[in-house]
């Protein structure tokens, strides 16, 4: 790409790339376009070899130049990937595998036909949808932060302008940094990774002052369950550098730094690439767009440290420390990254900036609540029929976020909470699905917003087993360095595991409450503050749970297994053996075909292969 | 006691070298060095501490913090089963139960060949396609505890 030096330049860059953009979409001299979900999700489907496969078949076909093949990021419909979208038609296939290719190819293509087999069908209509706006799923979507995921080749800087790149940039750079600051503030953009600070006032606070100063970009997405980041930066990592950039314009920093988590090498790949070719194009570095305001993006990559998420352990961690937590106050914007002002803005937030600057702040504020402005990703998952990854306008409700686009709960189970903001979190029951989803209202009924992992949970998992799988976490993520987190949660991960054993007593749940509490006022970070959340809530909403683990030494679910049993039910029993043979440490007796079979308490190790071997449903969780 | 080699020597220098510029590089050649190696080994610390002028205590200190950074050599297979809520909620714990009982380690352990680590993840982001298990960065979707002694063999026969 040729250098962009002035606004002119870049005016007639966009022009040219928004033309070839729109002509590939829309088949201009009869092309055609094919693309590919390349998300982590559908890349460990096979999406990079079945696109490897078009390429070589079209180019046996001579059809190499008639029809191009990209991969994009996300689409974010995850739980039916891969998938493979045709345009000019939009015609959007699911679930492909790399024997179907011939046939898309063949039958698309060549014929012009749609491959029917290979369409989404709606679960409740039973009718195959052609197109990707068309389906459920879609439809109460708005994209925002999402902005070009799944539409451009994310490793192509020429598809992102295309897609208007940079010119929030450009109108920011025509601005003055206070005038910057406040169209954030006017925007009421709030901080995506969890606790909904204001934006512009973060920026406000960094701007004052003089000297070197970083701008952060916290891509150290750690919750379980959370992928809205990385899919982010896997499908539109330019949107995030010009975010950075406008940011850094703002509060007046020369560096950026984007600390991603190593386990996400797909989208540090494409940010590296993404920065490499914004160097090239002169929309980094030094006097952008012939301004005298010069800016580096760099990157650091985590090493497996979940507190590295908490804004000051993070930035510890560039620092090359162990990544705990300082003492706030000082606040990063006053003393942040080596000793100077710094704003730490999660991957979403900045996402959301290029919009507010280049389509204006009132447009960003009409979408959502009274309080919490514009969308929300969400990664929705769990226990739901559509796992995979929405943006919705704020004050959308739970109900419709579980049902209308997460299509419900698979197997005709019954819906029993949906877990929001990870191990900082809590759960949401049935009293609450009419709950518009904002900052405030899901604080308010006891949970929070969190960075946006959104686990559903049916009747089969047990929320005391739940509570213990977060305490486990927080417990080996805990750094040590402050002793209500580190021993507080050793206490309490030690009681959940008595109560999930059948050995608790009523005093321990007293005793649980009373660390919750403790933990909550005298940890340093936030990691800790919130640890006991995921127990407080479960215990507030489903105390009868635990009172049957102590009291009765039953769990309903019957997932924990001190706790249960499996039985064969002798009159289903076909006496076929097959049980017997999975059986592991041999706990299964019988005689085929004469005696039905038995499964010995005392040597069964509950691995659940035998329930899951019977072909007549004869054994059963008790 | 270990004795690095003189290419070791050579390499960990280079590495070293790369991050002259940058006003705190421990991370990133610890992270090299990981990546090059499989483990950072005290005598390498010793060495990073000579080129750096950090102190070995603080360098081991950030070694074993950081849960991608390992004092000892993993398997030439490390087997990363995803225990991230999603994946935990659709059995992953079975799955890598069955990891560890057909392999005779437990979660963190080599096994006496070297041929597999087994390790339990945290959220790899794949949430999609749970319950996901990652093997030197391929990531299998959806399995089940019926796939898992197939994967295994798989790898033994070097088939991957």
């Amino acid at each position: 790409m040729e250098k962009i030096r002035t606004f002119e330049e870049l005016e007639n860059a966009s022009a040219s790339c928004i033309k070839c953009l729109s002509d590939k979409l829309a088949g201009f001299e009869g092309k055609r376009a094919i693309v590919l979900c390349g998300g982590t999700g559908c890349i460990s489907s096979h999406s990079t070899e079945i696109m490897e496969e078009f390429k070589k078949q079209l180019e046996e076909k001579g059809l190499e130049n008639e029809v191009s093949v990209n991969q994009v990021g996300c689409f974010g419909f995850c739980s039916q990937g891969p998938f493979v979208k045709i345009y000019p038609e939009d015609t959007l296939y699911r679930l492909v595998k790399i024997e179907d290719v011939s046939e898309i190819v063949e039958t698309d293509i060549v014929g012009k036909e749609v491959v029917s087999r290979l369409l989404y069908v709606d679960p409740k209509t039973g009718e195959k949808v052609t197109k990707q706006e068309d389906i459920n799923f879609y439809k109460k979507q708005r994209r925002i932060a999402l902005h070009a995921c799944g539409q451009i080749n994310p490793e192509d800087i020429h598809e992102a302008l295309g897609a208007g790149a940079f010119k929030g940039l450009a109108r920011a750079l025509k601005m003055t940094r206070e005038e910057v600051v406040n169209e954030v503030l006017n925007s009421g953009l709030r901080g995506r990774g969890g606790a909904g600070f204001p934006t512009g006032r973060k920026w406000m606070f960094a701007m004052n002052g003089d000297g070197d100063k970083y701008v952060v970009c916290n891509g150290d997405e750690g919750d379980p369950g959370a992928f809205m980041d990385r899919s982010i930066l896997e499908g539109n990592p330019l949107g995030v550098i010009e975010g950075m950039v406008i940011a850094g314009y703002a509060i007046g920093a020369q560096n950026g730094y984007f600390y991603v988590r190593a386990e996400y090498p797909i989208a540090v790949n494409r940010l590296k690439i993404a920065i490499k070719q914004a160097e090239e194009a002169g929309l980094l570095g030094d006097n952008i767009l012939g301004t005298d305001f010069s800016f580096r993006v760099h990157i650091r990559l985590g090493a497996g440290a979940f507190v590295c998420g908490e804004e000051t352990a993070l930035l510890n961690s560039i620092q090359g420390q162990r990544g705990m937590p300082r003492p706030r106050p000082p606040f990063p914007a006053v003393k942040g990254l080596w000793d100077r002002p710094t704003i730490v803005n999660n991957v979403e937030t900045l996402a959301c900036v290029p919009f507010i600057l280049r389509e204006g702040a009132e447009e960003f504020a009409k979408c959502g609540t009274e309080k919490s402005k514009g969308t929300k990703v969400f990664a929705l998952g769990g226990k739901v029929n559509n796992v995979g990854l929405v943006e919705v306008p704020m004050g959308t409700t739970l109900k419709e976020l579980i049902y209308d686009i997460g299509g419900g709960i698979p197997n005709g189970k019954k819906f029993k909470a949906i877990q929001t903001g990870g191990p900082s979190g809590g759960c949401l029951t049935e009293e609450d699905l009419d709950a518009e989803i904002d900052f405030d209202n899901l604080v308010a009924r006891g949970s929070m917003m969190g960075s946006g992992g959104a686990i559903v949970m049916d009747e089969d998992n047990c929320m005391v087993d739940v509570a213990k799988f977060y305490m486990e976490f927080i417990c080996d993520e805990s750094c040590g360095k402050c002793s209500p987190c580190r021993i507080g949660t050793r206490r309490m991960l030690e009681i959940l595991t008595k109560i999930t054993d059948g050995k608790a007593t009523m005093d321990d749940l007293t005793q649980l409450e009373e660390i919750s509490k403790t933990i909550k006022d005298g940890s340093l970070c936030a990691l800790g503050q919130t640890a006991a959340n995921p127990v407080i809530s479960t215990l507030t909403h489903f105390k009868d749970e635990y009172i049957a683990h102590i009291v009765d030494k039953k769990c309903p679910a019957k997932v924990c297994k001190n706790l249960m049993q499996y039985k064969i039910n002798p009159d289903i029993c076909k006496k076929c053996s097959l049980c017997a043979k999975q059986c592991p440490v041999g706990a299964i007796t019988g005689v085929v075909g004469k005696e039905a079979f038995v499964i010995d308490p005392q040597k069964c190790i509950k691995c659940g292969m035998c329930m899951s071997s019977c072909k007549f449903k004869a054994i059963s969780k008790e | 006691m270990l004795h690095l080699s003189e290419a070791a020597v050579v390499q960990i220098t280079e590495i070293c070298d790369r991050y002259l510029d940058e006003p705190t590089p421990l991370m990133m050649i610890l992270s090299d060095i990981q990546k090059e190696y499989g483990y950072i080994p005290l005598e390498v610390q010793e060495l990073v501490s000579q080129k750096t002028g950090i102190s070995v205590a603080e360098i081991y200190g950030v070694v074993t913090f950081y849960s991608f950074f390992s004092l000892n050599p993993k398997g030439k297979y490390v087997i990363g089963c995803c225990l991230g809520t999603a994946c935990y909620v659709k059995g992953a714990q079975q799955v890598i139960d069955k990891f560890s009982e057909l392999l005779g380690v437990k979660p963190g352990e080599t096994t006496e060949d070297g041929l597999f680590t087994l390790d339990a993840l945290r959220c790899i982001g794949a949430c999609g396609i749970a319950p996901a298990v990652s093997i030197n960065g391929k990531v299998y979707p959806k399995l089940s505890v019926s796939d898992v002694p197939g994967i295994i063999e798989s790898y033994r026969e070097g088939a991957v």
